[in-house]
């Protein structure tokens, strides 16, 4: 049960070696083993979403996921998206909206956010509703939440409107 | 001190009002927070408990010696091996009113919940320590669950605690004035009996705490996610028999509570006990099946209610029976009274009610303990009087609005017949708002042409201000009210400001700056809170109950005047003049009123407090610091609001969907609107999931339902409606920031207006339901038979 191994985990550009049993989850891995502990475990059976982060661009629960199944992949965690000093557009928004209060699942919803809005950069307000509905929040009531995300999807698609022009 | 100092009047300003962004934001979106299980110590184990899987036995065996031999396990620990003073929460009341019990720290010969905690497992990783709890040994001797209200109170009923004479633990008939039979004898007598179900708060992130024992200062550092560090550390010393300055408890980020944390968990007790035991950091962090199972629960109540009202429909006599199941233990500090001393006392709520009766029960069961969650006990009585509201409006032929219109407060101060003195607030005003609201909207002509739409209200006021002089009512013998605030100001400067209460998620470092900035003049920037560090602050009763801007605020925003008195007198002795001839200049410096030219900056007057000290005048101290502490008298502040709503029932599916939710809210000087606004639609969300969706049930056996969120329907962004708060400002005369509580409010509002407007889409089937959560298979199944009714009569 505790035999261990090897692997090589690359998250947010960086390759980590790190000796894990299998049956250790990818969460677990990045926060005690690589030390990023920005991803949050909130129920550990795939619902709330507080640990999203992005598995070769796809918002995935971190919990859900062995990290051994990991090699090989490109991880992004929240750490990668901003600073403190330097919040990216999207943790900005969240910020400006009041889109967090205690902030424990905000990493989650910034992660699956950063994906979604990757992959569909001009969502209607409907359709960011649904998304955003696979994790939970028990502090804002989620519209802030909505609220953040069409901010950034306008300001990102308006300005790449402007670079075509 | 100077008049001419500019005086905060409470309203408005440079600070006060502004939707300044959160300063606690920066960390929080990067991923560099740091809650509890982020928290990492060399050397660090980890914990985990054994906990029970009958609902009430008695232990007949527990054997650790498998555990003890699992791979990684360090140590494994029953009560006997801790040896830990139990937890005791008293009221101060006869014993026929109040029983008092005792929670071990971990369970003693007997269990009375799932999920109650037997034995400690502690091993070198997380993985480990759940191998050594898989492989302890408990048996059992089962017992008859009590699970129901019925079982409980029944005479042959099996008893939850042996020692105790029954399973009622409370047991208060808290007011039975004259009037009450003569107003039932000739009025129009509205019977109701409601029930609302078990739910549990949710925090996001689960409960845990890291214990270490730090040698050199021979101190035990628990640091934990608690809304109420000091009295953890009070529970640690008695506990472990240590006095309480071998206690430090930490607060770090805390990804919320919403009163699920505001009592002491006897988890962090066991775990500091390990640590000290072991001479190593300990960590325990619960799983979410833990915190569903066997956290702190709440909500389970039934009232049975009567009203009486003139034909005109003015409320003439109200008297109820509550019944509150606290579970299987009385919770700290607060006991098994929360619930039911809180229903008795004000559940007349916004409404003139001329005569008075209830009794207030608290029984015991072997379900999961109880605890405050936002509100209590408020979403039900509130949800009483709504409901008896629109009955009557019905029997009457009266407008929901219109009987309510009749019966709100409206002359301040009011004293009601629950002896309780209501200040200033706009119980009319946010009604009448409300309704404009809908109406403007077009909701009526919607509801008018769609038999499935409905609308409802709730109009409430609720204590926020709880000082200790309130809290004392209630005779707890551990009295919360006051709290405390030191403000220090630097060589540059800046402010540092302390608080009792604890910030988890309600935006404490951005509004209690504001509050420091504007009565100080200084830029916001230059203020820092510091807060949950029982080093840090004498004594605290943190946060619960919206206390924090209305107390801790208050405590925070004297004690930074207190400060500027002082700046006042150095610059007033450096500047040659007499101190009513300078005032702080709002733009972080003391100014000479009559020669404003003349002006020392706040550094300037620090440089001399700390390097010169040898200029200061007699009467100042060395250094810049002042604390205060502040209490609300009497009976407290109320905040105020009325919620209107409509939804849509699938006639299809039963499904309830909301279509409108507005928010009239009163909490007298709004610090932050932003803030505001987050608290409210953040509570309105947990109200609606206790209308709708959430409950912890049990089986007979007393096996809870809810062990993961595939069984505990927590809404989604999918559930919960965009809502639209307006806000109406009464200033509190009582706190000195001029703010009442807002934390709560919306959790307290929406299961009414939400029973509400479903009641009053269902009122053409006959049917009305009065229970919390409304199941869509209760609303399909009155549509249903409406409709066939229908179609039979039109055949």
């Amino acid at each position: 049960m505790t035999d261990k191994q090897l692997i090589v985990l690359t998250v947010n550009g960086e390759e980590h070696e790190l000796l894990v049993e299998p049956r250790w989850t990818l969460l677990d891995v990045l926060r005690h083993n690589v030390g990023l502990t920005g991803t949050h475990v909130g129920c550990e059976h795939g619902v709330c979403g507080a640990c999203t982060i992005l598995v070769d661009g796809e918002p995935v629960r971190a919990c859900l996921m062995y990290a051994v199944q990991a090699e090989g992949c490109a991880i992004r965690t929240v750490e990668d998206l901003g600073t403190p000093e330097e919040p990216n557009d999207l943790q900005q928004a969240f910020s400006e909206h009041h889109g967090l209060q205690c902030g424990f699942c905000t990493p989650g919803f910034l992660m699956l956010a950063e994906g979604f809005l990757a992959q569909e950069p001009s969502p209607t307000r409907e359709e960011i509703r649904e998304t955003v509905s696979s994790n939970l929040c028990r502090c804002t009531g989620y519209q802030t939440i909505v609220d953040a995300i069409e901010a950034t999807a306008a300001k990102r698609t308006g300005r790449k409107e402007d670079a075509v022009r | 001190m100077a008049s001419e100092e500019p005086r905060f009047d409470g309203r408005g300003g440079k600070w006060i009002g502004a939707s300044v962004r959160r300063r606690e934001d920066p960390r929080l979106v990067t991923g560099r927070g740091r809650f509890v299980d982020d928290i990492h110590l060399h050397g660090m184990l980890h914990a985990g408990f054994v906990r029970a899987t009958v609902a009430h036995g008695k232990i007949t065996e527990l054997d650790l010696s498998a555990a003890r031999e699992v791979d990684g396990v360090v140590a494994a620990y029953s009560a006997e091996d801790l040896q830990l003073g139990d937890m005791v929460a008293l009221l101060d009341r006869p014993p026929e009113e109040f029983t008092p019990t005792t929670m071990p720290i971990l369970a003693r010969g007997k269990v009375r919940f799932v999920g109650e905690p037997i034995a400690l497992v502690i091993a070198k990783d997380p993985y480990a320590v759940e191998d050594g709890i898989e492989a302890a040994q408990v048996g059992y001797e089962v017992l008859d669950a009590v699970v129901s209200e019925e079982t409980a109170l029944a005479e042959d009923a099996p008893l939850v605690h042996e020692d105790a004479p029954s399973n009622v633990l409370l047991d208060v008939t808290s007011f039975d004035t004259p009037g009450v039979d003569e107003a039932f004898a000739d009025g129009c007598v509205i019977e109701l009996v409601t029930r609302s179900g078990r739910q549990n708060a949710l925090p996001l992130e689960t409960r845990g705490a890291v214990a270490s024992w730090d040698d050199r200062d021979e101190q035990l550092l628990v640091q934990t996610c608690s809304q109420v560090p000091h009295q953890v550390r009070t529970v640690l010393a008695r506990s472990l028999r240590i006095p309480e300055r071998s206690v430090r408890v930490v607060v770090p980020d805390m990804g919320g509570g919403f009163g699920q944390k505001c009592v002491v968990g006897r988890e962090e007790i066991a775990v500091a006990a390990a640590a000290k035991l072991l001479r190593r950091p300990v960590k325990w962090i619960e799983d979410r099946s833990e915190a569903l199972a066997s956290g702190f629960l709440a909500r389970e109540q039934r009232y049975r209610t009567r009203a009486a009202f003139t034909e005109d429909g003015q409320l003439t006599a109200l008297e109820s029976d509550i019944v509150c199941d606290m579970g299987a233990y009385s919770c700290y500090p607060f006991t098994v009274g929360i619930e039911p001393l809180m229903a008795a006392a004000e559940m007349p709520s916004v409404y003139r009610v001329p005569a008075y009766r209830v009794r207030a029960r608290a029984i015991t069961s072997n379900k999961a303990p109880t605890a405050p969650y936002r509100g209590v006990s408020r979403p039900q009585y509130v949800m009483v009087m709504e409901r008896i509201m629109d009955l009557a409006a019905r029997r009457l032929g009266l407008d929901p609005v219109e009987i309510r219109r009749r019966n709100v407060i409206t002359e301040f101060p009011y004293t009601g017949i629950n002896k309780v003195t209501y200040d200033p607030g706009s119980y009319l005003e946010s009604l009448e708002l409300g309704e404009k609201i809908l109406r403007d909207e077009g909701w009526y002509d919607l509801r008018g042409k769609n038999p499935h739409i409905g609308i409802g209200y709730s109009c409430f006021s609720e204590r926020t201000g709880y000082g200790s002089e309130a809290f004392a009512k209630r005779k707890m013998t551990v009295v919360p009210g006051f709290d405390v605030s030191e403000i220090r100001m630097d060589l540059t400067g800046s402010v540092v400001v302390t608080s009792g209460t604890i910030n988890h998620g309600q935006s404490h470092e951005t509004t209690f700056a504001q509050i420091v900035a504007e009565r100080l003049g200084v830029d916001l920037a230059k203020v820092k809170l510091r807060q949950g560090d029982t080093e840090r602050i004498s004594y605290g009763w943190g946060t619960f109950a919206s206390r924090s801007v209305t107390i801790g605020g208050s405590a925070v925003a004297t004690a930074a005047t207190r400060l500027g008195e002082q700046l006042c007198v150095i610059a007033a002795h450096l500047l040659d003049t007499r101190v009513e001839n300078v005032g702080l200049d709002g733009d972080g410096g003391v100014i000479q009123l009559d020669d404003p030219d003349r002006r020392l900056s706040f550094e300037e007057i620090a440089d001399v407090a700390y390097l010169r000290s040898h200029l200061l005048p007699k009467e100042a101290e060395p250094t810049l610091t002042a604390t205060a502490a502040f209490d609300v008298p009497g009976d407290g502040t109320f905040s105020n609001a009325t919620h209107a709503v409509v939804v849509e029932a699938d006639p299809g599916t039963g499904q309830v969907k909301i279509l409108r939710y507005a928010c009239v809210e009163d909490c007298g000087v709004v610090i932050n609107p932003k803030v505001v606004d987050g608290q409210a639609r953040g509570g309105i969300a947990q109200g609606i999931a206790g209308a709708l969706f959430e409950e912890v049930t049990y089986a007979e056996n007393g096996e809870p339902s809810a062990a993961s969120f595939i069984d505990y329907l927590v809404p989604t962004a999918a559930e919960i409606p965009d809502i639209t708060v307006d806000h109406l400002e009464t200033p509190c005369a009582f706190t000195e920031s001029g703010a009442k509580g807002a934390g709560e409010g919306g959790t307290i509002g929406a299961p009414a207006a939400v029973l509400n407007a479903v009641n009053d889409l269902l009122w053409r089937t006959g049917v009305q339901l009065e229970q919390t959560p409304i199941h869509p298979e209760a609303v399909l199944a009155a549509l249903t038979a409406a409709d066939r009714e229908k179609a039979g009569t039109g055949a």
